[in-house]
């Protein structure tokens, strides 16, 4: 039945102003980071100014931003490799071999909050002079990355039929082997869809590097904090800051936004 | 003669004949070889951290994580409930913030997730708006709202002033930081609870719907008593998944507010309280406390929606 033509009025509007509402602030924030600090003070200057990019000079420059910059590349894809080598297989055996009291325990990592387990970390890994090094920060971020592909994975291994795996038994491979040469390489958009969040999750992770990163190992949301001192704030810094965290992880789910949708959503309709 | 071997025999894979003992023995233990590293993971990091938490607890380790910190037993569990002063307004505020965000997003999230529904042109640019805020680094979020929520020179205040509506403190005032907090997690959470109920929906069959329609039942009839109760399950999953993160919310609190959630703890949840408590005044015994108690209260609330999620089942 085709809706009448009020309700697709409506639901053109409707859908414009959520539109509105959700990327008006985005782009203000871009806007921005364009301004001289003088224009962002100047309501008249909301729209029609003259951009600027000193405050990206600035931000990259003097405060360092580069070395954050590859900090957060660096923790966000080790922690993404590591926690797909472990967590690959215990998937797929929690999936083949029904696991779910084993998942939970994987999957309570999910639930507790990260400041209840944060002074234990903090004092463990001081003793084991880790604090401030990459070590500590890849295996904090993996503790939020592994549940994450667990729980994806498992739901995709669940809908890869195991008659596929049997055929391969048949053929002559050993179970692993089976594992390796056919599950794996069926399940790459699995793959891609849980590395995927795995990477934005710890990208944008910032409880666990304000406690266990220093000067040297500090990723992009930690710096961005420690960009409003307790002097005036510098607006269009701080924003350029803002933008050059976001920006990237926003393009990227705009090329691989499928895969990001069917993680966020994994689970949502087996009930 | 070789030839001949083979072609009697099943096409040879690489790994069967004389595969070796060890090849045998990790494919019949693959079952926790597989499951085993990940798990001991988790639980390192998991099970020894609780335990010496719920230790600390009961200890009034203060200062350096090495100092040395004597058995106070119960002690700082009655000071810590008896605490009206910081401890019952930050469970008083976690549960205005975890409740208030999540029926906002619920309810704005299901309406969203109408809209999308049935096919349209430009499908694809509404669904790309929905995803970026969720991708948005908390952090910056925070940051972001700031300047736009800043008293003096903010967009919202300029935005109000066109229809006549004077200046809001927004996250400077005392009563109104909570609910603007509140707003900024509604911000970026809705789409997601938009996204997965769009995945119930889509997957939803047809029939019932035609069902009710041939019987005559309106447009809000058939919500009410067909899409929603089929709708159920995947509405628990939201639930679930986003009032776990909702009551773990920091990123957004403590970028806009800093320590002790402002100078009158207005958006100091639980979260924030037991983070200050550790790594601001290094008050590891009573943050301890106060992490088990919220612990309790994650368990008894994620028990509480587990057992109407099986009810839903049924």
């Amino acid at each position: 039945m085709r809706p009448s033509p009020a309700y697709r009025v409506f639901r053109v509007a409707a859908l414009v102003f959520v539109m509105l509402a959700l990327l008006a602030p985005l782009l203000w924030m871009i806007s921005a980071s364009l301004k001289t600090n003088v224009d962002i003070y100047d309501p008249g200057k909301a729209l029609a100014f003259s951009p600027t990019l000193d405050n990206y000079a600035k931000v990259l420059q003097q405060a360092n931003y580069v070395e954050f910059i590859v900090n957060s590349l660096w923790v966000a894809f080790a922690a993404t490799v590591a926690s797909l080598i472990l967590g690959l297989p215990a998937a797929y055996s929690m999936s083949r071999f029904n696991m779910r009291k084993s998942a939970l325990v994987v999957l309570m990592a999910r639930v507790i909050p990260g400041v209840s387990l944060l002074v234990p970390w903090y004092y463990v890994f001081s003793n084991l002079r880790m604090v401030g090094g990459f070590g500590v920060l890849i295996i904090s971020h993996m503790f939020v990355s592994l549940p994450l592909i667990v729980y994806i994975m498992m739901g995709f291994f669940d809908s890869l039929p195991a008659e596929l795996e049997e055929a391969a038994l048949v053929d002559g491979l050993t179970h692993i082997g089976a594992f390796r040469r056919i599950t794996l390489p069926l399940s790459v958009p699995g793959i891609a869809t849980a590395g995927i969040l795995s990477f934005i999750f710890s990208w944008n992770n910032f409880m666990f590097a304000l406690v266990l990163s220093d000067a040297d190992t500090k990723t992009l949301p930690v710096a961005i904090f420690d960009f409003v001192g307790y002097a005036s704030i510098d607006w269009g810094g701080l924003m350029a800051a803002a933008t050059v965290v976001t920006l990237p992880i926003m393009v990227i789910a705009l090329f691989v936004q499928k895969y990001v949708v069917s993680g966020l959503t994994a689970g949502a309709t087996k009930g | 003669m070789a030839t001949i071997t083979t072609t009697k025999k099943p096409p040879r894979a690489p790994e069967t004949p004389e595969t070796p003992a060890w090849v045998l023995w990790v494919n019949d233990h693959r079952k926790w070889l597989f499951a085993a590293p990940a798990m001991v993971f988790v639980a390192a990091l998991l099970v020894f951290p609780l335990a010496w938490t719920g230790y600390l607890s009961l200890t009034d380790a203060e200062g350096s994580v090495r100092a040395d910190s004597d058995f106070v037993g119960l002690r700082n569990y009655v000071d810590v409930l008896t605490d009206v002063e910081r401890f019952w307004p930050a469970v008083g505020r976690t549960a205005t913030f975890t409740v208030a965000a999540l029926v906002f997003e619920v309810v704005l999230g299901m309406a969203i997730a109408l809209l999308l529904w049935r096919p349209f042109k430009g499908e694809r640019w509404v669904r790309v708006a929905i995803l970026m805020p969720l991708v948005a680094t908390p952090v910056a979020v925070g940051m972001m709202w700031r300047l736009i929520f800043d008293p003096n020179i903010g967009m919202a205040n300029q935005v109000l002033g066109w229809f006549g509506i004077g200046p809001q403190p927004w996250l400077a005032g005392q009563h109104s930081a909570l609910p603007t907090t509140i707003f900024i997690d509604v911000w970026q959470w809705t789409p997601m609870v938009a996204l997965i109920l769009l995945a119930g929906l889509t997957s939803l069959s047809e029939e019932p719907q035609e069902a009710a329609r041939i019987d005559g039942a309106s447009t809000w009839q058939r919500f009410r008593h067909v899409t929603l109760p089929l709708l159920m399950p995947t509405l628990t999953v939201a639930v679930l998944l986003r009032g776990i993160d909702a009551l773990k919310t920091f990123d957004i609190l403590y970028a806009t507010k800093g320590r002790g959630g402002g100078s009158f703890h207005e958006v100091e949840t639980l979260n924030v309280y037991a983070y200050g408590l550790s790594f601001d005044y290094n008050e590891y015994g009573v943050s301890s406390t106060v992490l088990i108690i919220f612990f309790l209260i994650i368990i008894g609330a994620m028990w509480a929606l587990t057992a109407r999620r099986k009810e839903a089942r049924r």
